[in-house]
């Protein structure tokens, strides 16, 4: 690839925090870097596997709202957590965690357990607990 | 307290942190140096190991080894630790800041306050040097930035304490032997040696040329045995693996490329600016799997069979990294 073909696809995946460093050849076809702020192929892939992940946590909301999971379904969900992640982030085991996603279980849950999960989520307490999703 | 250290942009975040730390300490190598010497080109695909469900694939060795072998290869002493209590790890850090150390550490990527949303995942294996702190802010050195940034010992704390795969554990070092002059030359051949053999000769189909061929092979199956979604998105984490923050492009094809032309001229050996010249071109190679794979991400592909399409560019690509490794593996000291 050479200097002047080094793509600037901008479909704001950097968010203008910075931008890549590419290796290509200059007119001496010696390498250099230059900066990009993306590629259309790589825009498209990551486009689509975070559409995934947004489905994803649109149809847990969807069983939050009718009362099947809990508000820490969602919120692991949306934290892009697995209940292995979600469980060594709270000091439980695995299968305890499995149990708060159920909306049943988590009705009974304390306001300790419940603020190590907002901690996690770096939400309030109180978010939490009116099972507000957002 | 601040330490005067050079920050500089890098692709990848491990070649950053050790071309930085080694330039604090007068060793000043380029990040295409480092990455050769530290044998950074590689290649595997893991399908029994899956990350969001998807199949492993990577154009590098593990997290860490890099750095450890271009340490290693140029005479460094590193020391390293890990603490179990995060205010500990905290109080060990600000006292090496004290004594004027710069300091690297791995932290995880997800509550990194800095990086761009759609990058931020469970990923723990990132590397940044902590080189100063103002009340309480610690000055940060992230190589993936263009400037020096910072964050508060509580956001710090929190990053070097993420969970999941590869926890950090508050993980930090810093150079304790630092070497008084460099065998440049050998330490550019025992990298290229390594890179070659290890893409050549390791007895397991899944990495190296192998495992590109292997690949290849997973690939043709993907449309029937998961779906047209499903395997569009396995195809598509190939492509993530490879072009996502870090690589330079072309899973770090360049980047070697790169480094090929200065051990040439190092070495004075012209004959490896011919291979950096094969090795762009497979770099380009790897860039039209990468527009194939989106097209067909997108239902674009005008391939009769598109997945069979792009498994054969795999296996050209295979081909002609073969070549170029057996080549390389040949190379001696002149």
């Amino acid at each position: 690839m050479k200097k002047n073909e080094v793509p600037q696809d901008d479909a704001n995946m950097l968010e203008g925090k910075f931008r890549e460093p590419c290796y290509a050849l200059d007119e001496n076809g010696n390498y250099t870097t230059i900066r990009s702020v993306g590629w259309e192929p790589k825009n498209i892939i990551m486009q689509d596997a975070w559409d995934v992940v947004n489905d994803r946590i649109e149809e847990v909301k969807q069983e939050v709202i009718n009362g099947r999971l809990s508000p820490i379904a969602y919120y692991m969900e949306k934290n892009l957590m697995d209940t292995k992640i979600l469980a060594s982030y709270i000091g439980l085991w695995r299968f305890t965690v499995k149990k708060h996603l159920k909306m049943k279980v988590f009705d009974k849950l304390t306001d300790d357990v419940l603020n190590k999960y907002a901690d996690t989520f770096d939400i309030k307490l109180e978010t939490l607990k009116n099972k507000e999703l957002f | 307290m601040q330490i005067d250290f050079k920050h500089k942009q890098s692709a990848h975040c491990e070649n950053g942190v050790s071309s930085n730390l080694f330039t604090y300490y007068g060793i000043n190598l380029s990040e295409p140096m480092i990455f050769g010497i530290g044998s950074g080109l590689f290649f595997s695909h893991l399908p029994f190991l899956k990350v969001n469900h998807i199949p492993v694939t990577s154009f590098r060795p593990l997290p860490g080894i890099i750095f450890k072998r271009a340490a290693r290869r140029l005479g460094f002493k590193m020391k390293k630790k890990r603490y179990s209590d995060p205010y500990r790890a905290m109080s060990e850090l600000d006292k090496k800041l004290e004594e004027g150390t710069p300091v690297g550490m791995l932290v995880g990527v997800y509550n990194l306050t800095y990086f761009p949303k759609p990058y931020r995942f469970h990923f723990n294996a990132h590397n940044l040097v902590v080189h100063g702190k103002e009340e309480d802010n610690y000055l940060i050195s992230d190589p993936i930035m263009e400037t020096p940034t910072s964050l508060t010992s509580k956001e710090l704390r929190r990053v070097r304490y993420a969970k999941g795969v590869f926890a950090p554990n508050g993980h930090m070092y810093w150079a304790e032997k630092i070497p008084k002059q460099v065998n440049l030359e050998e330490a550019i051949i025992q990298g290229i040696q390594q890179t070659a053999k290890d893409m050549l000769t390791i007895p397991v189909p899944l990495v190296g040329v192998k495992g590109i061929k292997f690949l290849a092979k997973r690939i043709r199956k993907y449309p029937k045995k998961l779906g047209e979604r499903k395997a569009g998105q396995y195809l598509g984490q190939v492509v993530r693996s490879q072009e996502e923050i870090g690589t330079g492009g072309a899973g770090f094809r360049y980047m070697y490329a790169a480094f090929l032309q200065e051990a040439a001229d190092i070495l004075k050996q012209p004959f490896l600016r011919d291979l950096a010249t094969e090795m762009t071109a497979i770099g380009d190679l790897w860039r039209d799997f990468a527009v194939e794979t989106a097209r067909i991400v997108k239902k674009r592909s005008r391939l009769e069979n598109p997945y069979d399409g792009v498994a054969d560019m795999l296996l050209v690509i295979a081909e002609k990294e073969t070549q170029v490794f057996q080549k390389l593996r040949k190379l001696k000291k002149i």
